[in-house]
């Protein structure tokens, strides 16, 4: 099968790094460590496991960073090579009972998917997400499916998953739609982990899927008064908007926007405002730079929220205002299970009611075949400059895809 | 020989250049054959012995009140109000009218016996002067007499307790001023009038008043129903202010009121081809012009912006005239006219102009977008009696680089008002409906004002009204050499060059349309029948 492997090699790692350093991310690609090859199928890892043939596989963020070289280390004792990247997918699930049923991966690699019993207690509490066994039990070390080298992932023809990691995609649904659901319920997650109450001024900031994603889940699982929305491309910016922005700005007039949206005094040199005496209740840092952190505690109240949604790395950043303003800063990783009105609900099941209500296959932007990775890469990794948001593999059969005649729909 | 008043030139194929101011820098353009170019008049001569011009105008007021001597007595409250910094312009040599005028003043109060005085910078909602320019407007010994002691004030529009609110007018418009000067026994008032809408009650009314007040008659109806703001009887700015200051008056505020005009000698004689018709340009005037535009070409624009800022003008006082409000400034707007008023027949479909480097509002700062519409919406385009230059419809081409550039210090709601504001409509009336009282009363803009350099927050508000009228009136406006996407954000349309203007002025006034340019400086006053 035709597959996108990532190797471990230093070297290529190296190689891809300094590209992007020099060119940007996602100008590492050719020089980096992921190949296009013909690579057997994943075995499948026991009972309970399907092969599922990829439809669309996102491009996410994080892939971007690994692509680039920029991942933090501390993810390699919980990764194993090598892997086939990619765990935004929709997929069709082959053999037995459900052959051909279209399925949403949940990608999380949790105690129940790697024979692991009783499970952690996190598992046991429905929070997958925060599996304490992610290198261990019946498979190698990941943390994701496109993390494992057992599993495959969603860059590729064929990956194997576990019965507990699929949901069925309801009959209407697109394809389009069903791969928004894994980033959605990321940013579902942490929007939820805000715990945004009612008349809270929050700041979104990053406007690429999961702050757009972010930002549709505030407004439909929460009150706050104001959301502000950070947008550096035109269409982020219109997209926010037309998601319930109550205001979307430039990053560089994010100090200004929340000393007015929330009546704060400042603190000035020269005339530049230097920090904000009050703040945004909440910061959804949707980016995960040490730019983002820096600029999320400075527009923080006091005792405020900082939540990390985007997945940041080794960044260096000044914690004085952290301690001195006691905010907290929270990660919010993955999914599992929320806490809502009705009692406790799978994060997929939310999400897969947001993407629908919110449209947010809207935000699928270009489909690119496997064997233009180098292109739907660069793509990926400007897409805002591009006018785009998410980018996808389109791994359909030709003659269901037709992806001859649009293989790349908008913004390239 | 006396001073040629002003005069329209009509353009043909022999007619040189003409030279337009553009920011920090000019440019010379040739306009289509047929334009018509307003130039002002020549400037009046100086009066001879302005000292003793204002000594015989405090002792021979106008109106109905006393000579100076006579209003003054020992034991005596006297508080000395006197216009801001952003007047005149540019900055004047010194000794600044100002220095003069309350020299006679503090001499007469000192000569009656008056040892309770005050001065107070009437800013209004503008920023804080800094010691240097109340140095260069008072002259040094005023400064060094009153501001070691406390004595010398720069009005605070949000101090509670330094205003005191006299009533309603018979329109339900508050009357707030300093408590200061309501409360003195005598207000003296020192004003510079520059153009007609400065001076008369808008002087008290509005220069030691307080927003709660001054919103009254700053505002977008106000605007709208001003043909134009700068002609006295047709301007509801001005009908406010007058119900405003006879109501001061009624309240039992004594004042006495001294209003100057300069003449139009505006730039000194290094920058003399700016004020002297280009087919009379000497050699020394080419060589001038196309040296300092070189020079200015091959200059960072920050220091292009210090080097004009340092100009120091040589307007000498052309009248000076004291007394009753009123009655002072029916005679200060008759003088002004005699200098500033060049009579021109009919509109034109499109009027051009080329805008400086700055205007009442950036004084030793950088014109921001906001103040560049300011000053062609706003002032040049109101600079007329009758109707506006341009008809109803047309098109007003502005050469300006309208740099996306902000002073933070002095004009901190102005970037907020550029960034968010016009980010989401250029309709004054939805500006001021939606987002007005929010930054007018945002305790951090306050701070600003009233602790360092800053515009109050509603300032930009204003400067953006300023426009209503010409935004209501016109098909279009171009600004020609401007930052594309600033101007697009104030719905302006850019253009790279005149020709490209004109061309897409056509689109809304039809082929081969009539032109009309203003040429300054000096700043003047069109009286359009």
């Amino acid at each position: 099968m035709k597959a996108l492997v990532l190797e471990r090699s230093v070297a290529r790692f190296a190689a891809a790094r300094a590209a992007s350093l020099v060119a940007g991310s996602g100008r590492g690609i050719t020089v980096g460590p992921l190949r296009l090859t013909d690579a057997e199928p994943p075995g499948l890892p026991g009972s309970g496991w399907h092969e599922v043939r990829p439809r669309l596989a996102g491009i996410c963020g994080s892939d971007l960073s690994t692509l680039d070289g920029a991942s933090s280390r501390y993810f390699e004792p919980i990764v194993s090579f090598p892997f086939v990247p990619g765990h935004e997918i929709v997929g069709e699930v082959l053999g037995d009972e459900h052959d051909g049923a279209r399925v949403v991966v949940e990608p999380v690699l949790g105690c129940l998917a790697r024979g692991i019993d009783p499970p952690c207690p996190a598992c046991a509490a429905g929070r997958k997400g925060a599996c304490e066994r992610i290198a261990y039990g019946h498979l190698r070390p990941g943390l994701q499916t496109g993390y494992c080298a057992d599993t495959g992932g969603g860059w590729s023809e064929l990956l194997v998953a576990h019965e507990s990691q699929l949901h069925r995609v309801p009959e209407g649904l697109s394809d389009e739609a069903a791969v928004m659901v894994e980033p959605t319920a990321c940013a579902l997650h942490a929007a939820l982990a805000g715990g945004v109450v009612a008349g809270e001024r929050v700041v979104v900031l990053g406007a690429g899927t999961l702050g757009l994603a972010t930002l549709a889940a505030l407004r439909h699982h929460s009150l706050p008064s104001a959301v502000l929305v950070v947008a550096k491309y035109a269409v982020q910016r219109s997209l926010a908007a037309s998601l319930g922005a109550d205001q979307v700005v430039a990053p560089e007039e994010l100090p200004r926007a929340v000393r007015r949206l929330t009546g704060s005094l400042g603190a000035s040199s020269a005339g530049r405002l230097q920090r904000l005496a009050g703040g945004a209740d909440v910061v959804f840092d949707c980016v995960g730079s040490a730019g983002s952190i820096a600029s999320s505690l400075a527009v923080v109240r006091p005792g405020g929220r900082v939540v990390l949604v985007g997945m940041p790395g080794s960044v260096r950043v000044d914690l004085a205002p952290l301690w001195q303003r006691e905010i907290t800063l929270a990660g919010a990783y993955a999914y599992g299970s929320e806490d809502t009105p009705e009692g406790p609900r799978s994060t997929f099941d939310l999400a897969f009611e947001l993407v629908a209500s919110a449209h947010l296959e809207r935000l699928v932007s270009a489909r690119y075949p496997l064997e233009r990775y180098e292109e739907a890469i660069r793509h990926a990794a400007a897409a805002g400059r591009r006018g785009a948001v998410k980018v996808v593999f389109d791994l359909r059969r030709p003659a269901r895809r037709g992806w001859q005649a649009t293989e790349v729909e908008a913004g390239s | 020989m006396s001073p040629r008043p002003g005069f329209v030139l009509e353009v043909d194929r022999s007619t040189p250049p003409t030279m337009l101011w553009h920011g920090d820098g000019f440019r010379q353009e040739r306009f289509p054959v047929g334009t018509r170019v307003v130039y002002p008049p020549e400037p009046l001569p100086p009066l001879p012995d302005p000292d003793a011009a204002i000594r015989h105008a405090l002792e021979h007021p106008v109106g109905d009140s006393p000579p100076l001597s006579a209003l003054l007595r020992p034991g005596m409250r006297l508080t000395i109000a006197f216009d801001d910094v952003s007047l005149p312009l540019p900055p004047m040599r010194a000794p600044d009218t100002r220095q003069r005028v309350i020299t006679a003043v503090l001499d007469a109060a000192a000569a009656a016996g008056v040892d309770d005085v005050v001065l107070i910078a009437a800013l209004a909602l503008h920023r804080r002067m800094t010691d240097d320019e109340l140095r260069h407007a008072l002259g040094s010994r005023i400064f060094d007499a009153f501001a070691p002691h406390g004595l010398l004030l720069q009005h605070d529009a949000e101090d509670p307790d330094a205003m005191v609110h006299l009533g309603l007018t018979d329109q339900g418009e508050d009357v707030e001023i300093s408590r200061r000067a309501a409360e003195s026994d005598l207000l003296v008032y020192v004003n510079i009038t520059l153009v007609p809408m400065d001076g008369g009650h808008k002087s008290v009314a509005t220069g030691l008043a307080s927003y709660r007040s001054i919103r009254h008659h700053h505002n977008v109806r106000a605007m709208q129903h001003s043909r134009s703001f700068m002609d006295r009887h047709h301007s509801e700015l001005h009908s406010s202010n007058w119900r405003m200051g006879r109501l001061i008056a009624d309240a039992g505020v004594r004042i006495f009121q001294i209003e100057t005009t300069l003449n139009l000698d505006t730039f000194p004689s290094s920058f003399g081809f700016l004020q002297r018709r280009e087919w009379e340009w000497t050699l020394r005037d080419r060589a001038g012009f196309h040296a300092t535009r070189a020079a200015l070409e091959r200059t960072p624009p920050a220091l292009a912006r210090q080097i004009f800022h340092s100009i120091r003008s040589p307007h000498a006082l052309a009248s000076v005239q004291a007394g009753e409000v009123e009655a002072v400034h029916d005679l200060t707007l008759a003088n002004l006219y005699r200098q500033q008023l060049v009579h021109v027949e009919g509109q034109s479909d499109v009027l051009t102009m080329g805008l400086p480097y700055l205007s009442p509002y950036n004084v030793n700062s950088v014109m921001n977008p906001i103040l560049v519409s300011c000053l062609g919406l706003g002032y040049f385009f109101n600079m007329y009696r009758g109707k506006p230059l341009v008809r109803e419809g047309g098109v007003l081409i502005i050469s300006h680089p309208t740099p996306w550039a902000f002073d933070p210090v002095q004009h901190p709601s102005y970037i907020d008002f550029f960034e968010q504001v016009l980010s989401e409509t250029t309709d004054p009336l939805e500006i001021e409906a939606k987002y007005e009282e929010g930054f007018a009363t945002d305790p951090w803009y306050i701070h600003l004002y009233r602790t360092s350099h800053a515009y109050h927050g509603v300032h930009p508000f204003y400067m953006w009204y300023w426009g209503a009228h010409a935004l209501q009136h016109l098909g279009q406006v171009i600004i020609v050499g401007g930052d594309r996407a600033a101007v697009r954000r104030m719905g302006f349309k850019p253009a790279s060059t005149f020709a490209d203007a004109f061309e897409m002025a056509e689109d809304v006034v039809g082929r081969d349309p009539t032109i009309t340019h203003v040429h300054n400086p000096p700043i003047f006053m069109s009286e359009v029948t």
